[in-house]
């Protein structure tokens, strides 16, 4: 076990505010069960669960609620014990409507646990991904891909480096800053399994310098730790969170374009992953509740709160004394890759992790004006792209010219929309452009 | 040899080889083609706005004549275009009639309600792509002209937050339809003059919350119109295959959504 500063910083990305005091220092405060929760069905990246129980059905707190449809794909638990009284059509916080269960919490709790391997080092790793993938543990970091695919690589790729990331580089956020504080040691033995699963022979933990006790308490937690254990202290620049600019700074190593972690030997985890999979292959609790940090300078007091996944946002801005003020601005996440809401009655999910209520004197109204050409966020883009010039391709509605200039490597992590001075959405433009590509590819499927 | 000359003879050599090289090949590997297809090409308005389905007018043009496709499939030509061709190509003249694109949404900003500011992209695709967009109304017209911009023609505006057809200038070729990421524009026959300007499936007290100018369902205009308005679940929609006429489906509707289209402008006025 040691401590080593990363060895490369990748290229790129900007400083923004951090802005994390506002919540930074707040414990992690249980939420106390909401009358009625709207479980989306669609926590995850890839195809929404399908509902298994009916409306008028009592549910046991844990109980599968809508197993998965597909490979890409998780299922989802009821989050706590109640009465299911509709299926309705909810949106998500990210604008996509789907199917959500919603359940009436029962004053009474009955929790129906999934089986538990304590002997989780002599259990085979097959088994533990089937059941990690049955507790519908999926990526909490945001993008929520489902945990038992990144566990599972083709037997030609083989993993040598786990990579638990503690970065939390956005702005505001610091739910993970807490877990790693409160549930350290959770969290090493959540790692352990993961390296166990893969057979992986290094492990690095790693942090942003700007948390030095979060870098503290895991060096703690994972001081007696056998192999190459190390914690990895990463230089403070956003995006260090997302997983090829960190992998990067890590290892060195850069995942070619188009590919994935497991091309170059790495499977890079979220913290609160580890800690979901510890809970899980531990505990026999399915992943139904997770650290959500609501913050900003529109809101009462900023706390970290451990919501059952189906909370109303209402609910988690009531439970931290309401809007101070006015809020002009909601967003589901952090200010760099968040969505912005119109509405509070949209319920959380597994990759919910934080709402942001700003004031009116935190947003400033623009306009956008015409490129002018200056290159910073060719300077910002930590994926080498061209910003500027696929923003007015995309513009112009040349999606033809603006895939080879490699739209879909954008991770629209808004660096270049950060710096742009001309304030462009670029990272509005590359949604859209992406949308279309990706619509178009599925078109293609369909039709060979 | 001095300079001019020898670029002269070079040059000209070049020419002299290549036109032989175009002669031969001219001879030997010409395609023949019927000579009906071009002849069928200046028929059409050469609008090439694809509306038929083809590549543009000169693929069309040879789809009639080689691949025996209907001849009034052009909207902006009309009846008077494909009755041309069907003479020339000695075919019966299918009868064709004119289809115009209209907007299944008249909740505009003094109706409908806004649930949110948004001040990014005036796209209608990127503002959906943005927590499902601004509008109140998950079905209505967002406002922001992506079927405006498509309209070879300029024939749709955007007026109060709505976009809205003139029938007058449509050529029905069907762009604006595809661009719609609601889905709220149809082509529809350019005679029909009443239409249910609303697309929203909601039950009506939902309609109510968010809308002015939403059908909430209640059936009164199906029991007027004589088969010619049916339910599809909460949303009263017109079966443009049948005459509707009743003007009294205008005036009875409480949620005053069924509208009659304004007569045509005379020239003078």
């Amino acid at each position: 076990m040691a401590t080593i500063p990363s060895p490369h910083t990748f290229r790129g990305g900007i400083h923004p505010a951090y802005n994390k005091a506002l919540a930074a220092a707040a414990p992690i405060r249980e939420l106390p069960l909401p009358a009625r929760l709207t479980v989306p069905m669609l926590q995850h990246l890839g195809a929404p669960a399908k509902p298994v129980v009916k409306a008028g059905e009592t549910v046991a707190g844990g109980q599968l609620v809508a197993e998965a449809a597909g490979f890409i794909s998780a299922p989802v638990h009821a989050p706590a014990a109640g009465k299911v009284v509709a299926i309705e059509e909810t949106l998500t916080a990210s604008g996509r409507a789907c199917a959500a269960v919603v359940i009436e919490t029962a004053p009474e709790q009955v929790w129906q646990p999934l089986p538990t391997f304590p002997e989780w080092r002599f259990t085979d790793a097959k088994q533990l991904i089937e059941h990690i993938g049955a507790a519908g543990v999926v990526g909490m970091g945001g993008a929520g891909f489902p945990t038992r695919v990144k566990l599972s690589p083709p037997s030609d790729k083989p993993i040598d480096t786990v990579i638990l990331n503690g970065a939390e580089c956005e702005p505001y956020l610091t739910s993970d800053h807490r877990m790693m504080l409160e549930h350290a040691a959770e969290i090493r033995i959540g790692a352990e399994i993961i390296r166990h699963i893969l057979g992986a022979r290094s492990l690095r933990i790693a942090i942003e310098d700007n948390k030095p006790d979060a870098i503290a308490a895991m060096e703690k937690a994972f001081q007696d730790t056998d192999g190459d254990v190390a914690v990895t202290v990463l230089r403070t620049s956003y995006p260090q969170g997302s997983e090829k600019q960190q992998i990067f700074s890590v290892t060195g190593r850069e995942v070619p374009r188009g590919g994935l972690p497991m091309d170059v030997g790495c499977v890079v985890e979220n913290v609160s992953t580890a800690f979901a999979v510890f809970d899980a292959v531990v505990n026999g609790r399915p992943l139904v509740r997770r650290v959500i940090t609501v913050t900003g300078d529109a809101i009462a007091q900023p706390a970290n709160l451990l919501a059952p996944c189906g909370t109303l946002y209402s609910d988690l801005v009531a439970a931290c004394g309401g809007v101070a003020g006015q809020a002009a601005k909601v967003i589901s996440g952090g200010p760099m890759m968040g969505f912005a809401v119109s509405s509070l009655a949209v319920p959380t999910g597994k990759t919910a992790s934080g709402l942001l209520l700003l004031s009116p004197k935190k947003i400033s109204d623009f306009s956008s004006q015409a490129c002018i050409a200056c290159g910073r966020c060719v300077d910002a883009c930590p994926m080498r792209l061209s910003p500027a010039e696929l923003s007015q391709c995309i513009e112009a509605d040349d999606i033809d010219g603006a895939e080879p200039l490699a739209l879909m490597d954008c991770i629209e992590c808004g660096s270049c929309a950060f710096v742009c001075p001309a304030r462009r959405p670029l990272v509005h433009h590359m949604r859209r452009g992406k949308a279309v590509v990706m619509a178009r590819r599925a078109a293609a499927k369909k039709t060979p | 040899m001095d300079p001019i000359t020898t670029s002269t003879l070079c040059i000209g050599g070049i020419g002299l080889a290549s036109a032989a090289a175009l002669a031969v090949a001219e001879k030997y590997l010409s395609v023949p083609q019927d000579p009906r297809i071009g002849k069928v090409a200046e028929m059409l308005p050469g609008a090439n706005c694809g509306g038929c389905g083809y590549a543009g007018c000169a693929d069309y043009a040879r789809a009639i004549v080689a691949d025996n496709a209907e001849c009034n499939l052009c909207a902006p030509g009309g009846p008077a275009c494909a009755q041309a061709i069907a003479a020339f190509l000695g075919r019966a003249a299918a009868a064709m009639e004119r289809r115009v694109a209209i907007v299944l949404c008249c909740g505009d900003d003094t109706e409908a309600l806004r649930r949110a500011a948004y001040n990014g992209i005036a796209d209608c695709a990127a503002a959906q792509a943005t927590a499902g967009g601004d509008k109140g109304c998950a079905y209505g017209c967002l406002g922001y002209g992506s079927c405006a911009r498509v309209c070879p023609v300029n024939a749709i505006r955007i007026a109060n937050g709505i976009a809205k057809v003139d029938k007058a200038l449509c050529i029905a070729c069907g762009k604006c339809v595809a661009a719609c990421p609601r889905k709220l524009i149809k082509l529809v026959p350019a005679a029909a003059e009443i239409h249910v300007l609303c697309s929203s499936k909601d039950k009506g007290p939902a309609v109510k919350k968010v809308c002015g100018t939403g059908c909430i369902g209640c059936r009164i205009c199906t029991k007027l119109a004589d088969g010619a308005i049916t339910m599809d679940g909460f949303l009263a929609v017109v079966d443009y295959a049948k005459p509707l006429t009743n003007e009294e489906t205008v005036a009875k509707c409480p949620g005053h959504c069924i509208r009659k289209d304004a007569p045509p402008p005379t020239p003078n006025s």
